[in-house]
């Protein structure tokens, strides 16, 4: 245990809990807007690795991190398109149909990448960069701000989400058709609109998730993710549906990856004992589920798609 | 859907409308299916290969000839188990999601069985581990359950992250306590227990084929599922429940118990999905990779698909069970024939999924503007 506590070993075990929290907060965040909306997205986990094979793909036949970026985050965008047809158009039950949404992501992507890749090849990873002045703070620098780009944008959305949410009339939208679909309906909103530009918003955050999350890793394989895209969803929850709360769960969650790799390779833990360390964020999770849900209360019409004279 | 500028006669909107009821309900479910095969097609046409064999090369690994079809039955068997109690689950509208942790604890709770007592003879035996499996799967269900009922959490969510928990734990005790400490360890020992009992095996019913014990039972399971479900005080209770729980509280049903036994019953049921994933093993061992679906193959999901395609009843999960058994044993032939990778079924039950609930939506508003006046049925065309 000594020699986890050491400056080398913590700074790089927070730096890791960090970048590791980026992909879950990318996914969260977005999954937030929806929700505040009254969607329910649980499909965020195959679109992740949908994104994160596009990004993977070009990554590999481009050679560039932004076109990369950007095919992971388009891919999200499209999968929206498909979602928000789904869930808001159609009124489909959205819990099952974001199951759907899970296994055509988690096949497709393994199919193409197994069809049109094969072996898996490395590829480059995004470099940190320094801020300029503040990576020279002891400790604090190292830990958080030689981070890659991604990471500084997964965090600085923090701030704008809970702007839009609570400071703009667009936020005051999203809330009402989350709150009073009805009433919205009533002074003119368009709460299939609003929705619609949510879930948009919502899955592109989830192909950044997936760009991050591969870019983190630098490799795609068959179920990448590990069900990341659900833990982000429970992380909302967790969140108590609001950005900051988000960040605190995805810095936790990130952390207790980090721990659990950290004395993985310290030898802290024994090898053997490693699924079962590996089991601590999950139940960290449903506990937290428990609290949250007697504390916090959900979107009003969470789940349930809007139909006038309901 | 109905709908047009001028508002047609009472008479023939009624039975338009109730055309359309009988369509969405006869062939939605059909329709789902050969949309995400037809789907399934261009996709095979992108990746250059021809989707007239790469399906001949499916139908006939899942469905031509007695090996196959033994096999896809064998497959079919967990997936039943699984089906079933997605059924009972969902029709309490009870979303579990959690068919891969409950099949993981009642693989473990009926394999430690079977470990610890291997004097016993099989009709004794089998009954035992299949119990087993059922208790295991049945104590992963309930929590969620009794989440949901008494805390609120969602339970979707629930039951995912106790996924996470069961197969991990499953993970780290396949490697570590339950360990064949007697394998060859020259590349580090594999995660399985030792060769279970003989007496615990599920016996082949038909020679020459995987058709095992545990797909009969499978069907008889499905059969008493629904049984229950339709003919029973507790499962009209179910199903009031999952129509309406304020309804249901006011006629004097315990909701929040039932709640809870929705979710112990299907985790039940899955957990003796889980039995037969060990015992129906070629293996005969409890066995995984290290990944979180090398012990289940993803039978968790899967049987929401079955249950799903099956339309929440018990009865037509078997035969669902059986389609998508063989789509999946069809799905290695499919790789061998045209080097398209199985994950191809994934792919397609997931657009199952969505079209079977997109479907149900428009199958519902049918029906609701077919009970209506007849004059309010062309309103939705707006």
């Amino acid at each position: 245990m000594a020699h986890f506590f050491t400056y080398a070993v913590l700074t790089s075990t927070v730096a890791a809990a960090i970048a590791l929290s980026s992909s879950f907060l990318f996914a969260a965040l977005g999954e937030t807007m929806g929700q505040r909306s009254g969607v329910i997205n649980l499909g965020v986990d195959g679109i992740m690795l949908l994104s994160a094979f596009a990004t993977y793909f070009t990554a590999l036949k481009t050679g560039d991190l932004l076109y990369a970026v950007l095919a992971g985050a388009g891919v999200g965008l499209v999968m929206g398109f498909v979602t928000a047809f789904i869930s808001v158009t159609l009124k489909a039950e959205q819990g099952i149909s974001g199951i759907g949404v899970y296994l055509f992501g988690l096949g497709l992507s393994d199919l193409l990448f197994l069809r049109l890749v094969g072996t898996p090849l490395p590829i480059s990873q995004l470099s940190p960069i320094g801020i300029p002045l503040l990576d020279r703070i002891p400790a604090v620098g190292a830990m958080f701000f030689r981070q890659t780009i991604l990471v500084y944008l997964a965090f600085l959305l923090v701030p704008v989400f809970t702007f839009v949410l609570n400071r703009t009339t667009y936020g005051l939208k999203i809330r009402a058709a989350g709150e009073n679909p009805s009433a919205a309906d009533t002074v003119g909103i368009s709460v299939a609109r609003i929705r619609w530009s949510t879930v948009l918003i919502g899955c592109t955050m989830a192909g950044l998730a997936g760009a991050a999350l591969l870019l983190y890793d630098g490799i795609f394989m068959e179920n990448l993710t590990q069900s990341e895209g659900f833990i982000a969803v429970a992380l909302v929850y967790f969140g108590a549906w609001r950005p900051l709360g988000v960040m605190g769960g995805s810095v936790l969650y990130g952390l207790a990856i980090a721990v659990v790799l950290s004395w993985k390779s310290l030898g802290i833990i024994p090898l053997s004992a490693s699924d079962l360390a590996a089991t601590a964020p999950a139940v960290i999770t449903v506990l937290t589920l428990l609290l949250v849900a007697r504390r916090f209360r959900q979107p009003a019409v969470l789940g349930k798609p809007y139909e006038r004279g309901d | 859907m109905p709908g047009g500028d001028a508002e047609p006669p009472a008479g023939l909107a009624a039975r338009r409308v109730g055309w359309e009821t009988i369509i969405l309900s006869w062939f939605a479910l059909p329709a789902s299916l050969l949309a995400a095969l037809l789907l399934g097609a261009v996709m095979m046409l992108l990746l250059s290969v021809n989707p007239i064999s790469g399906y001949h090369a499916l139908f006939d690994g899942a469905f031509v000839g007695s090996y196959a079809l033994g096999a896809s039955a064998a497959r079919a068997g967990p997936l039943l188990f699984v089906g079933v109690g997605i059924c009972i689950s969902f029709r309490a509208s009870m979303f579990n999601i959690g068919g891969e942790g409950q099949l993981a604890m009642g693989g473990l709770a009926s394999a430690a069985t079977a470990l610890a007592l291997p004097g016993l003879p099989s009709f004794v035996l089998i009954p035992l581990v299949l119990l087993a499996g059922a208790a295991g799967g049945a104590g992963w269900g309930a929590i969620p359950g009794a989440f949901k009922a008494y805390f609120n959490v969602n339970e979707i969510l629930s039951t995912i992250m106790l996924n996470l928990v069961a197969v991990q734990l499953m993970n780290y005790l396949l490697a570590g306590p339950l360990v064949d400490t007697t394998q060859n360890s020259t590349f580090g020992l594999i995660p399985e227990t030792r060769l279970l009992p003989h007496s615990s095996w599920l016996p082949i019913l038909i020679p020459g084929t995987q058709l095992n014990l545990g797909v009969l039972i499978a069907v008889l399971v499905a059969g008493a599922s629904y049984v229950l479900l339709w003919h029973t005080g507790l499962g009209f209770r179910l199903r009031a429940v999952g129509m309406s729980r304020e309804a249901s509280n006011y006629a004097g049903i315990k909701v929040k118990r039932t709640m809870v036994l929705a979710m112990t019953l299907s985790g039940a049921m899955c957990g003796m999905g889980g039995a037969m994933l060990v015992f129906g093993s070629l293996a005969h061992r409890m066995v995984t990779d290290g990944s979180l679906t090398g012990f289940t193959g993803s039978d968790g999901f899967n049987g929401i698909v079955v249950a799903l395609f099956g339309g929440l009843s018990p009865l037509w999960s078997i035969v669902s069970s059986f389609l998508f058994g063989g789509l999946l044993t069809g799905g290695d032939a499919l790789q061998v024939a045209t080097g398209v990778p199985p994950d191809l079924v994934t792919t397609l039950e997931g657009l199952v999924v969505v079209f079977v609930v997109s479907l149900e939506y428009m199958r519902r508003r049918a029906r609701a503007s077919s009970l209506a006046p007849a004059s309010s049925a062309s309103r939705d065309g707006g």
